[in-house]
């Protein structure tokens, strides 16, 4: 058997996470609500609507095109493709064919082992979202509450090589998006969709050949499993004598099947033709600066950043820079404790985390704040509580909204640093344990640990351990 | 004199005066439709009245009930000292082609015979927050494709109140049928390729296209979505003016509606044309039709009556001390209806892909697929001229062809759009302030002369489109009756924005000739019945 080079390119649909639809003032989020609740004349194409460009949604299709890489259009111009489809009200869609929001760009995926690949992009566009259809009780029923949700079409060249490589591509979109604010990036809810082209060619070949286009693989895994399929099995048909031929395939995730859908041979005219109704979308130089330099560190920069900064490990490092809420909160508490970092991050990777799973929480979204972190930190540094307390602290700190210094005074949890009132309670103790103060002066030295221990026990943990230490050697030396 | 022979402003100021209630003015509106309408357009209608062809036809529909809650509410605001608005109390005639809430829109066309529209347009929105009452719908051409009103769904169609034998010209016939017979001093009507000015002229009233962005098409169900104004139709230029006034401004829902501030038209009219540049130009002296055979162009010029219409006009402004300016080239008028075949048909095509099936209006009942729903649908739901249109359209924007005709149909609009740039230059060679032009080729014609020639019907608006192409101003305004006591209508043309200097213009005009004798001759379809 010869050996063969797989050929992949997405076209990924992305939903920006605007307040509005892109054309009309309705909300771009209808997730669980009724079919057809969140519509309104424009999105259901009535004759004589309008449609009114969305600022926020140009700004965040610049702002992707800014972190693709790309040229960001000074003019972009809206187009009309047409195409009959119930789920299509105004029989077109709104979308940019000429002069589109970004040109170029590219995105480098890095490899687990540690390779950077470049994917370039071929083309990035606006666009609206169509409604759905489904088929329920033998009827067709269409649901227009997506209808006008803001899109980015993203097409890459076919610069992917593996099922593999296209799921990394997809993932660390994923990523890529969350993290500029973009889009919610939630596969499940459709905010993120791809579809695959797959070809074969012998190894060292650098010709295109027919491809196949499979449509929603709607996961990373179904990237994956769908494109490695589809490749043997276009392997296979060649090394048989066969000949692949443009199909478009969907791919079915509960079953792992891929089926044809139809044949694709002669391509539909869409009848493009400028969008009357809206004026082009000008960006002025200044503004296309504002949207780059509002442009955020991306991950694998602060990643790498956080291993020479702070000195953390790859690992750590990596978890930490998952979600830029949380790295974003990760600084601002070393900015507040500069000399911990370390500290800081064993923290974050394990307390927080924990308190943020537990509570559902991002980073972000915590009551409790990096200074306050950093407070209860340098509360266990200073020798005010001790570890145990920091960590109840900050489930009461998240839980009330209070700062760590109120709990530790209304609930009595400082250790107790007042030496006269602590040898107090130590001669106590002494006085109540005659026959250890014997032995222990009778060279029984071992004894030290059992008094720290009443000691503890009598202020139930609250007594600095340095100083209890301290007074009882000097009681006991008698 | 009988309240339906009162302009518009007349009434406002009546009514605010207290001197004549709105609810008794839409009662005699209403008298007006009964009497001279007749019967009204209806889905393959048939005509019950002996008498239908002396009758009018103008409308569609009526929202008596709404116009009836609209007069109560203006005469609350006036029995309790408020500002009732600029057209307190005025009955207004909206072209059946803009959206108002809860009640049936048809565009004239059997695709939307039932569709109630789920909200109002702007501009019929800002007509009834200044006190309008709006008595109904009136007819048109088939989504307003046509130069005649016959092309609509609606049956009967209007006729020419000058002469029932003839067509009022279209497509906003039906609102300059409703104008001239008195039916409402006021009609919203629109204007793509000459569709309120070439109307207007047939019948004998006003009508302006204001500068493309000036009024919100909001709600317009579009016909070509580069070219669509809305505008007003009335019986005189002041009250032309005062219905802009009302119509004109910015709105957030159109965003190609123009953000410059509304001047104050009626105080416009004060002023007189002294000095003002005003242009005639050879290349409105005829219609300039391609020979398909040759390529060449055959000009084929004006009647007669028309020609000498507008040359008395520029000597009576003249008179009143403007300037005339003659011989104006505006080489690139000749390729006005060309490239409006292009433009239009195009965005038609595009307008008129949700017109489906799906969602509201016609639907076949017994569709056995998506295809056949869609298929049949359009088959059954469009009349000849959308489906002339789209299938033009389709043609025009094919992938499959070499040439971007939609671009170069642009790019020639360009050019038409620079003649008027050099026109109007302030320091070019003409210095126009306006340019005074014929506004139709010829009078009204007979029913069934054109109909059928959708070539020849295009070019009665050869001296209007190019106005569209440039997206400017442009006013008809009566000018004397023809040999068959048919009217002429002469227009004016301005710069972007400029409606103030085609209002001024017309104005002047006009107030000259209020003794001319044929401002006495009145209607055909009046005689009888006033
Ligand atoms: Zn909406």
């Amino acid at each position: 058997m010869k050996e063969y080079e797989i050929i992949v390119g997405l076209e990924t649909h992305i939903q920006l996470n605007t307040e509005t639809k892109i054309f009309c003032a309705c909300k771009a989020d209808s997730w669980e609500a009724e079919p057809n609740t969140n519509v309104c004349p424009v999105c259901t194409g009535q004759p004589g609507v309008l449609p009114r460009l969305n600022a926020e949604a140009v700004q965040k299709g610049a702002l992707l095109a800014a972190a693709m890489h790309a040229e960001i259009n000074p003019c972009s111009i809206f187009d009309r493709k047409h195409y009959f489809y119930p789920d299509l009200p105004k029989g077109f869609q709104i979308t940019q064919l000429f002069e589109p929001i970004g040109k170029g760009g590219y995105l480098d995926l890095y490899m687990p082992d540690g390779e950077i690949k470049r994917v370039r992009i071929n083309k990035m566009h606006l666009e609206e979202d169509a409604g759905k259809t489904k088929l329920e009780h033998g009827q067709r029923m269409v649901d227009l509450n997506r209808g006008g949700v803001p899109l980015v079409e993203m097409v890459t060249e076919p610069d992917l090589r593996s099922g593999e490589e296209a799921a990394q591509y997809l993932s660390q979109l994923r990523e890529l998006l969350r993290w500029i604010g973009v889009s919610e990036a939630d596969m499940e809810r459709g905010h993120l969709r791809c579809d695959a082209n797959v070809s074969i060619r012998e190894k060292g070949s650098t010709a295109f050949n027919t491809k196949t286009e499979i449509k929603n693989v709607n996961s990373i895994d179904s990237v994956r499993q769908a494109i490695t399929q589809e490749a043997k099995r276009q392997i296979e048909l060649v090394e048989s004598g066969g000949k692949v031929e443009q199909y478009t395939l969907d791919w079915d995730a509960d079953t792992g099947k891929l089926s044809m859908m139809r044949s694709k041979e002669g391509e539909a005219d869409y009848r493009y033709f400028r969008e009357p109704d809206l004026q082009p979308v000008i960006l002025s130089n200044a503004e296309i600066e504002a949207i780059k330099a509002s442009l955020p560190e991306l991950p694998y920069a602060r990643r790498r950043r956080f291993v020479e900064e702070y000195q953390l490990s790859a690992y750590d490092a990596e978890v930490l820079t998952s979600e830029r809420g949380l790295s974003d909160y990760f600084e601002e508490a070393v900015a507040l404790y500069a000399k911990e970092p370390k500290t800081i991050s064993n923290w974050m990777m394990n307390d927080m985390i924990r308190l943020m799973n537990d509570t559902g929480k991002s980073a972000k979204g915590l009551v409790l704040k990096p200074a306050a972190l950093v407070e209860i930190v340098k509360l266990i540094d200073d020798g005010k509580i001790n570890a145990a307390t920091g960590k109840s602290l900050l489930v009461k700190v998240e839980q009330t909204g209070k700062s760590p210094a109120t709990i530790v005074e209304e609930e009595s949890l400082g250790l107790i640093a007042d030496a006269d009132s602590l040898r107090k309670q130590i001669e106590t103790i002494l006085a109540g344990a005659p026959n250890e103060v014997a032995a222990y002066r009778g060279g029984k030295e071992t004894l030290m640990g059992w008094f720290v221990g009443q000691v503890m026990r009598a202020t139930r943990g609250k007594a600095d351990p340095k100083l209890t230490r301290e007074i009882l050697l000097e009681l006991l030396k008698d | 004199m009988r309240y339906t022979q009162l302009s518009a402003n007349e009434i406002a100021q009546k009514v605010q005066a207290g001197e004549l209630k709105a609810s008794d003015m839409l009662d005699a509106s209403l008298a007006q439709i009964r009497a001279v309408d007749g019967d009204f357009g209806s889905l393959d209608g048939q005509a019950t009245d002996p008498e239908t062809d002396k009758k009018v036809h103008a409308f569609i529909s009526l929202t008596e009930e709404m116009a009836r809650a609209q007069a109560q509410a203006v005469d609350a605001k006036v029995a309790n000292g408020e500002d009732a608005g600029l057209l307190a109390g005025v009955p207004v005639s909206i072209k059946d082609i803009f959206a108002l809430e809860n009640t049936v829109t048809t565009a004239a066309s059997r695709m939307l015979h039932n569709y109630r529209a789920p909200y109002t347009a702007s501009a019929v929105q800002k007509l009834m927050d200044a006190g309008a009452l709006i008595v109904g719908k009136v007819n048109l051409d088939e989504f307003t494709f046509g130069s005649s009103n016959e092309s609509s769904a609606y049956q009967p169609a209007s006729n020419n109140p000058w002469n029932t034998a003839h067509v009022p010209g279209g497509s906003s016939g039906g609102s300059a049928a409703a104008v001239a017979a008195e039916e409402t001093p006021l009609s919203l009507g629109t204007d793509t390729g000459g569709s309120i000015r070439q109307p207007a002229a047939f019948c004998g009233v006003v009508g302006l296209k204001p500068s493309y962005g000036r009024i919100s098409r909001y709600g317009l169900i579009a016909f070509a979505s580069s070219l669509d104004c809305p505008g007003p139709l009335s019986r005189n230029v002041e009250d032309a003016a005062l219905m802009l006034q009302v119509m004109a401004g910015a709105d957030e829902r159109d965003e190609s509606s123009a953000t410059l501030p509304v001047p104050n038209y009626l105080e416009a009219l004060q002023q007189d044309v002294k000095g003002m540049r005003i242009g005639l130009s050879p290349d409105y002296a005829g219609i300039a039709y391609p020979n398909h055979k040759t390529g060449e162009f055959e000009i084929i010029p004006v009647q007669e009556e028309i020609k000498q219409a507008t040359l008395d006009a520029a000597e009576q402004l003249a008179r009143q001390g403007a300037e005339i300016i003659e011989n104006v080239p505006m080489p690139h008028t000749r390729y006005g209806i060309p490239v409006y075949f292009v433009v239009s048909r195009i965005e038609a095509s595009s307008n008129l892909n949700r017109m489906d099936g799906v969602k509201y209006g016609f639907t076949v009942a017994d569709a056995r697929d998506l295809q056949d729903l869609y298929k049949r649908t359009r088959t059954e739901g469009f009349g000849p001229q959308p489906k002339l249109r789209i299938l033009m359209g389709a043609y025009l924007s094919a992938a499959s062809k070499k040439v971007n005709y939609y671009q170069l149909a642009s790019q020639v609009r360009g050019m038409i759009r620079r003649d008027f740039e050099l026109a109007f230059e302030p320091k070019g060679a003409y210095q126009l302030d306006a340019l005074l032009t014929p506004t139709t080729p010829t009078t009204a014609f007979k029913r069934a002369e054109v109909f059928g020639d959708s070539v020849l019907m295009q070019y009665a608006d050869q001296m209007t489109v190019s106005v569209n192409h440039a997206g400017l101003p442009a006013i008809t305004v009566p000018a004397g009756l023809d040999n068959k006591n048919l009217p002429i209508g002469i227009q004016f043309i301005a710069n972007h924005f400029r409606e103030d200097i085609v209002l001024r213009a017309a104005h002047a005009y006009e107030q000259s000739t209020l003794d001319a004798v044929w401002r006495k001759v009145r209607p055909m379809a009046l005689q009888e019945v006033n």
